[in-house]
């Protein structure tokens, strides 16, 4: 497909180590095993340059490792991560400094990846002067450059972060990370923190910043109001696998994979009144011990024999539309 | 009981915030009502207000706040400034408060059952077993599986979305009037949000309890209540049925509010914005609150307006230059 980005077969997976007890049980001839979490589960992505990818999930899904994995920060326990055709994991160390300024991390609580204690040209100015991205004789004019372009006033870069509003935060957050001249942002939940008005001016300013500097989103939410604004195509993940991937359009139309049609019947929109919630049952179980086969059966209410027994592949059902339910092999 | 008295009063509300750099005017001026099986949504961004109003008419309010001037009636009682006792045999039996964080409403080191029924003997004079059998019976209701093996589990041992519902089903254990929710669903998934707002619904429409549900999210209330009250910096600048306010909205503020929530028709194009944040309540500006802010604004909105009456009587705004074109 030759896309910007692309994961193929990626799996992340977290091991809880013995403790010293357990290991001592174990001498002792207990069976304390080793826990492993499966937060992402053979993950295969691609996307193109340009493109805005919402990524959805309930909370545990793995959606924000994935993000974590696509920018560099985890490391996939399997898998290959491709960037521009270049496997990742064999770059030499100037091309993997290379990808790893090309792809940056907006991250949910602006308050707490940003440092307090230094000033706002700092945090914005840092990163471009050590990657020798500008001298730093003139990374006064720099900074103010990265600040208006995210709608700051440079006259406050002087402050620290506690000196500035949640929205002005994010704002900081989005230039320190485009001041190091990245293709590829990741966006984890950068605007669920924040007031409907704020968030409106945010994301407007991801949609302007996008057309001025030709970048690349994934942009991971669960507020499927907002991807359904802001993304082209949407991915849906539950507990580590991905369900469903379609475009925005056609996925909100018609969604083909039961979660996603329970999740958007959750959704509430503004425009539907008296709305009687008709809510899925259960809730997402623990990625510690998942279900057999398709992991949404406990709650699907289609759920068959085949779907416990056996895990469906994401398969092609519509041209580029995407979806892993055995309910389509039946029609 | 008198059928025709609301459930619920607030007549000119004031609680201001006595600190020492100078009085933080938090609630100025709300009035609203809510009648035996009415659920209002009260909206608005962080710092409008809405969580104290709540807070003031459960009496919560801690110093240096205080409820400075207003009445707010029960029932037709006058509780404003009520006798703590009084307060007390109200609060957790005929008025009841939902938070945002189910941990702050539950002890940790106490076990559910414990809990409950602590909560259950405070306000009457049951014994154990039949404390413990409407502990088993209200964790039913809010769809907990198999209540009574939940009961003996402690609140660590429960999902957020299962730990709210035991703060919903607390609150619901002396069948009251009244339920005020402080953004209960915020912290939650869609899904569980959507199973939450499934069983308090269909508990007000069983039981004719009153619910207050404060929120920032216009879009749960738009499904969820029958009025609207938005907020904006203290006071109430738009008040009427959810028909009225979301649909044909008078005021800016709750215009921009709307125009910011991404939707079906818009995708793809810039969202409405509200330019700026809101005013600091220590340093608000002169006249309208949202002057500085509002697109219609000019020299007669430096003077405070005053609560107008468009087109309906339910429907109030305050505002010098309303909406009304979209409303004709």
């Amino acid at each position: 497909m030759g896309g910007m980005i692309e994961l193929d077969g990626v799996s992340k997976r977290f091991t809880k180590k013995l403790d010293l007890a357990e290991k001592i049980v174990n001498l002792l001839g207990g069976s304390a095993k080793e826990r492993v979490v499966h937060a992402v589960d053979k993950v295969n992505l691609s996307i193109a340059e340009g493109e805005v990818v919402g990524l959805v999930g309930e909370s545990g899904c793995g959606k924000s490792t994935l993000g974590r994995v696509v920018a560099g920060i985890h490391p996939a326990s399997e898998g290959t991560v491709r960037f521009k055709d270049h496997d990742i994991t064999s770059l030499s160390n100037a091309e993997a400094k290379e990808w790893a300024l090309q792809v940056q991390m907006i991250f949910q609580d602006p308050m707490s990846s940003l440092n307090p204690r230094l000033r706002v040209r700092d945090i914005i100015g840092e990163a471009p002067v050590f990657h020798g991205l500008a001298k730093s004789s003139e990374i006064d004019d720099y900074v103010d450059e990265m600040m208006l372009r995210v709608g700051l006033d440079p006259s406050y870069k002087r402050r620290y972060p506690h000196q500035f509003s949640g929205g002005q935060r994010q704002r900081i957050g989005i230039a320190r990370a485009l001041a190091v001249k990245p293709s590829f942002l990741v966006c984890d939940e950068a605007i669920a923190a924040l007031d409907v008005s704020i968030q409106a001016q945010v994301i407007n300013l991801f949609m302007r910043l996008r057309e001025e500097l030709g970048l690349t989103y994934l942009f991971i939410s669960h507020d499927l109001g907002v991807v359904e604004h802001l993304s082209e195509r949407v991915v849906i993940m539950y507990l580590g696998r991905i369900v469903e991937v379609a475009p925005t359009g056609a996925l909100f139309e018609k969604p083909n994979h039961p979660y996603t049609v329970a999740l958007l019947g959750e959704v509430p929109r503004i425009d539907r009144r008296g709305q009687t919630y008709m809510p899925i049952k259960g809730e997402i179980p623990s990625p510690l011990n998942p279900p057999s086969g398709c992991h949404f059966h406990p709650r699907c209410p289609h759920a068959m024999d085949r779907c416990r027994a056996e895990a469906p592949v994401l398969r092609e059902i519509a041209p580029g539309r995407y979806s892993a339910c055995h309910l389509n092999d039946q029609s | 009981m008198t059928t025709n008295v609301p459930t619920l009063q607030v007549e000119e509300l004031q609680t201001y915030f006595y600190t020492k750099a100078g009085v933080a005017k938090a609630v100025d001026g709300v009035n609203f009502t809510v009648d035996k099986g009415q659920i209002m949504g009260l909206v608005g961004e962080s710092g409008s207000g809405k969580s104290v109003t709540g807070f003031s008419i459960i009496g919560l309010v801690d110093p240096p706040g205080k409820v400075a001037g207003g009445r707010i009636l029960f029932k037709g009682e006058d509780i404003t400034n009520a006798e703590e006792e009084r307060m007390r045999s109200l609060r957790g039996s005929r008025i009841a408060m939902i938070f945002q964080d189910p941990m702050m409403t539950l002890n940790p080191v106490l076990r559910i059952d414990t809990q409950m029924i602590e909560a259950v003997q405070a306000h009457e004079k049951v014994d154990r077993q039949t404390a413990f059998e409407r502990s088993r019976d209200a964790l039913g209701q809010v769809g907990i599986p198999s209540p009574e093996e939940r009961l003996k589990a402690y609140p660590h041992q429960f999902s957020g979305g299962m730990r709210q519902r035991v703060a919903i089903a607390i609150s619901l254990l002396h069948k009251p009037d009244l339920i005020i929710a402080d953004e209960p669903t915020t912290a939650l998934d869609v899904t569980i949000q959507g199973q939450i707002l499934y069983e308090v619904q269909k508990l007000c429409r069983e039981r004719g309890m009153s619910l207050i549900w404060i929120t920032h999210d216009l879009a749960v209330v738009a499904g969820l209540a029958d009025k609207i009250c938005v907020m904006y910096a203290g006071k109430v600048v738009e008040a009427g049925t959810i028909g009225q306010v979301i649909d044909l909205p008078l005021h800016p503020y709750t215009h921009g509010l709307i125009g910011s929530v991404p939707s079906h028709n818009k995708r793809g194009q810039p969202l409405e914005q509200i330019p700026g944040m809101a005013p600091s309540l220590l340093s608000m500006p002169e006249g309208c609150a949202f002057h500085p802010r509002c697109p219609r604004a000019d020299t007669q909105c430096l003077v405070e307006p005053g609560p107008t009456v468009p087109a309906d009587p339910d429907h109030r705004v305050r505002c010098c230059h309303p909406h009304l074109e979209g409303a004709a």
